[in-house]
């Protein structure tokens, strides 16, 4: 029998439903598969011109058809998809009646481009375009569906709707560190005894023409795009930058006393969760790796274990000469010697950074880590940094003993999470 | 920070700090006059038809003081970054560095503010019969300022206070309009009655002077045009005016504000949220009625603040909840500070305790009637928050004696 609270009296909360969607496929099955055999989802993009731009790969899902194409409608589908695989796995509730709040994390949602392009044209030839003609033609019911769509809660009120949820849904966004909060929320409002059951949900639809931009006009971005397989190289010294991408991960969490009660089979535990803010810079982290640190510390404190007994980290690892070597200084703080020794390996290496959504896609692949007991590889690592020493588990899967994993993500903003996933209960 | 065994009964929770800057002006007696003066700021020029609540002029530089940090933010983050340096002041623990390395912040935010020239010149280029493949491509790359997407991102204004103020314990964004002002204070405080949380910092901004954001809500026939009224005469010309501002408080566990000494402006009782289907009329009147049952007891002396925005119909469902309440002082703060959206909860929150520290509610600012004066001082203040298009979210708010 194993004791329904960890070592701080809390409900100790499981993960009973994982769906997942990336550039690689559609489903946790194919997304493994994948993933172990160290293939790439990166692909030159064609889903707009890329004349005149730097970067011009990307993760991007066309096998999910979105028309006419928003980032919006993209990041609810995948949402969707994710969802649906998440619910049916778990086995909780009924079709429509999901027992227990949303936590989303979506990237921020805005008007994009082709609609702007509509109320161009709207205006008529021959008038000067502003936005005061813009308002001009907005109303009297014409757009009325792009005040539905571009609202910043449209997403998680489309899946509240869908799915059943209670209560007030919560759309979120701490950057890239997004589906690690998201699911850390989840896991709050369960051991608050608010909630029996969560659903944490991020998505990001994000490839398009201007954000793309953004992240390039940062230099962010790879510029490797030739071939657009081998462009994203975390840890490796030829690395230059992260490959944008899109995806969706799903989880569905209970209290350990819950699932069992419902006879729910245990896909793994999320036994802490850690975050700390920095306040260095905008992009940059603090050059002494302290947030970071702090960081990684909190969420094995908030699990009660110590850096002795995880046994795979799950990096943030985006491929950018900048988060690689300050996600090393971070661990290698913690973790001493055994930095070098204990197998550190990147999701995005293959899957590419699927920015909002990323902490949940790699919360997924962490529990299926730990079900597997394989760890996917980190792929295009020919070059290997000297300045960081990991065991990156270089360009090929890895069988090995796997009882805790610990899941970094760091983004802009200064926002730094971290989560600890286990197969048993602490 | 640390998340321990968690307390079984709730941690009481004091309102110790408040931080202001809207279209009234900034800081607590500023705002505490306008209101008892019945004073409106309103715009009915600038972006005529529509009519805006202005954000008055604020001195940035005394809580934002290198420029550098100013010329990284557009007008919404500079709004939050300075109200919540003043939540920090007024609570006492501005530059407490220890303190503000453990405090939890949670911020609602819209985001995305556009560069308006830049979109204009390329739908005019464009207009003009550039539509050569990358024509997009290149005008972006060219005319967009690097670090305007900072500018833009919505969990920037929490970063942007990180870096300022140095509240770094934790930063959380929610998004989602009225309701993530309403979850953010929710949240908030369901981690501090529970042990999770010592302190907070909470709060959102808001730039209503923004023609993007117009023609958001334009999509959907929501601004007010033409002839400003308050929120509760707007039958025959419904809608709501964006307005400027910024509310932030200071959220802490009793123990905790005792311990330093911290004096309350009121207790923050409890916060419940939930979000009616709104498909069939009378949805949100009847939500407004399950949040007031669970919102705990209510003495005598009970007043209430709602953020209703003058859009319809979620305003005329909410009065029709408010007429089952019509023996409470109801006062709107759409009216006097306008729609605030991502802020209009907080900055509900945050009068409400300034008023249960004055001992006073403000004077009604409406001549419809649904506005009656409170002549004795209130014991508690529920504050209401419907959102346009979804969401609803009602909070206690408690003088403490």
């Amino acid at each position: 029998m194993t004791a329904t609270r960890d070592k701080s009296g809390r409900p100790v909360v499981v993960v009973t439903g994982m769906g997942v969607v990336t550039s690689l496929g559609s489903g946790k099955t194919d997304n493994w598969a994948k993933l172990c055999a160290g293939e790439s989802g990166i692909r030159t993009i064609t889903r707009f011109p890329t004349d005149g731009l730097k970067t011009t790969m990307a993760g991007a899902i066309d096998f999910v058809p979105v028309e006419p194409f928003s980032s919006t409608d993209l990041s609810e589908r995948l949402a969707d998809i994710a969802t649906e695989e998440a619910i049916a796995q778990a086995g909780i509730g009924r079709a429509g009646d999901f027992p227990g709040p949303l936590f989303l994390a979506v990237a921020p949602v805005e008007v994009e481009w082709p609609q702007r392009q509509e109320l161009g044209r709207a205006i008529g030839p021959n008038t000067e375009i502003n936005y005061d003609e813009m308002l001009r033609v907005s109303g009297g019911g014409k757009f009325t569906q792009y005040h539905r769509r571009f609202l910043f809660g449209s997403v998680a009120d489309h899946l509240a709707d869908t799915f059943g949820t209670k209560g007030s849904p919560i759309s979120l966004s701490t950057a890239c560190a997004s589906g690690a909060t998201a699911i850390q929320l989840g896991v709050e409002a369960i051991r608050r005894g608010e909630a029996d059951a969560a659903l944490c949900v991020a998505t990001d639809g994000s490839v398009n023409p201007e954000a793309l931009i953004r992240f390039s006009l940062l230099s962010a971005l790879s510029t490797q795009n030739d071939p657009p397989q081998t462009a994203v190289k975390p840890f490796a010294k030829n690395r230059d930058g992260f490959v944008m991408a899109e995806g969706a991960g799903a989880l569905v969490l209970e209290s350990y006393e819950a699932a069992t009660a419902r006879g729910a089979k245990i896909l793994g535990i999320v036994a802490g969760c850690g975050e700390l803010a920095d306040s260095f810079h905008r992009t940059r982290s603090s050059p002494d790796g302290k947030p970071i640190i702090g960081c990684v510390r909190n969420a094995l404190s908030d699990a009660g274990i110590t850096a002795e007994q995880i046994d795979y980290i799950n990096a943030h690892g985006t491929g950018t000469p900048e988060n690689d070597k300050m996600e090393y200084l971070g661990i290698s703080t913690v973790f001493g010697e055994r930095a070098k020794q204990i197998p550190v390996s990147s999701n995005k290496s293959m899957v590419g950074h699927t920015l909002s959504a990323a902490g949940a896609v790699e919360a997924v692949f962490s529990l299926l880590t730990l079900e597997h007991q394989r760890i996917p590889p980190t792929i295009n690592y020919d070059v290997p940094d000297p300045a960081i020493p990991f065991d990156v588990v270089p360009n090929q899967a890895r069988d090995a003993r796997v009882t805790a994993v610990m899941s970094n993500s760091f983004g802009f903003g200064g926002q730094n999470a971290s989560l600890i996933l286990t197969r048993e209960p602490i | 920070m640390a998340d321990n065994p968690l307390s079984s009964t709730p941690i009481e929770a004091w309102i110790t700090g408040i931080g202001l800057a809207t279209s009234l002006g900034e800081g607590p007696v500023a705002h505490w006059d306008a209101l008892n003066q019945r004073r409106i700021n309103v715009d009915e020029k600038g972006f005529a038809p529509y009519i805006v609540h202005p954000l008055a002029p604020v001195s940035f530089d005394t809580q934002i003081p290198k420029k550098g940090d100013q010329r990284q933010m557009e007008a919404w983050q500079r709004i939050g970054t300075y109200a919540a340096g003043l939540a920090l002041d007024s609570a006492g623990i501005k530059g407490n560095a220890d303190i503000l390395a453990r405090m939890d912040m949670i911020v609602a935010a819209g985001g995305g503010e556009r560069d308006l020239a830049v979109d204009a010149g390329i739908l005019n280029a464009e207009a003009k019969g550039n539509s050569a493949p990358g024509f997009l491509n290149e005008r972006l790359m060219n005319d967009l300022r690097p670090t305007l997407f900072l500018a833009q991102l919505s969990n920037l204004l929490a970063g942007n206070i990180a870096i300022v103020h140095g509240v770094t314990g934790s930063s959380r964004t929610f998004m989602g309009e009225e309701a993530a002002g309403v979850d953010a204070a929710r949240i908030a405080l369901a981690r501090i009655a529970a042990g999770q949380s010592d302190i907070a910092l909470v709060g959102a901004a808001h730039n209503g002077e923004r023609k993007d954001l117009l023609v958001l809500y334009e999509f959907g026939d929501f601004n007010l045009k033409q002839k400003f009224a308050s929120v509760w005469e707007r039958e025959k010309n419904n809608g709501f005016a964006l307005g400027s501002g910024g509310a932030f408080l200071v959220i802490e566990s009793r123990a905790h504000a005792e311990a330093r000494g911290a004096k309350p402006f009121a207790r923050l009782t409890n916060v419940v949220a939930d979000q009616a289907r709104r498909k069939h009329p009378g949805d949100i009147t009847s939500t407004l009625e399950s949040l007031w049952s669970k919102l705990g007891s209510r003495a005598d002396g009970t007043a209430i603040i709602t953020g209703a925005t003058g859009a319809e119909p979620v305003t005329s469902e909410e009065r029709a909840f408010l007429r089952a309440h019509s023996d409470l002082p109801v006062r709107a703060t759409g009216t006097m500070f306008g729609h605030t959206m991502e802020t209009q909860f907080p900055l509900g929150l945050a009068v409400a305790a300034l008023s249960l520290s004055r001992g006073a509610l403000f004077p009604p600012a409406d001549s419809s009637g649904q506005e009656i004066e409170m002549s004795k001082p209130p014991t508690q203040i529920v504050v209401i928050g419907s959102g346009h298009w979804r969401g609803e979210g009602m909070a206690l708010v408690e003088a403490i004696r």
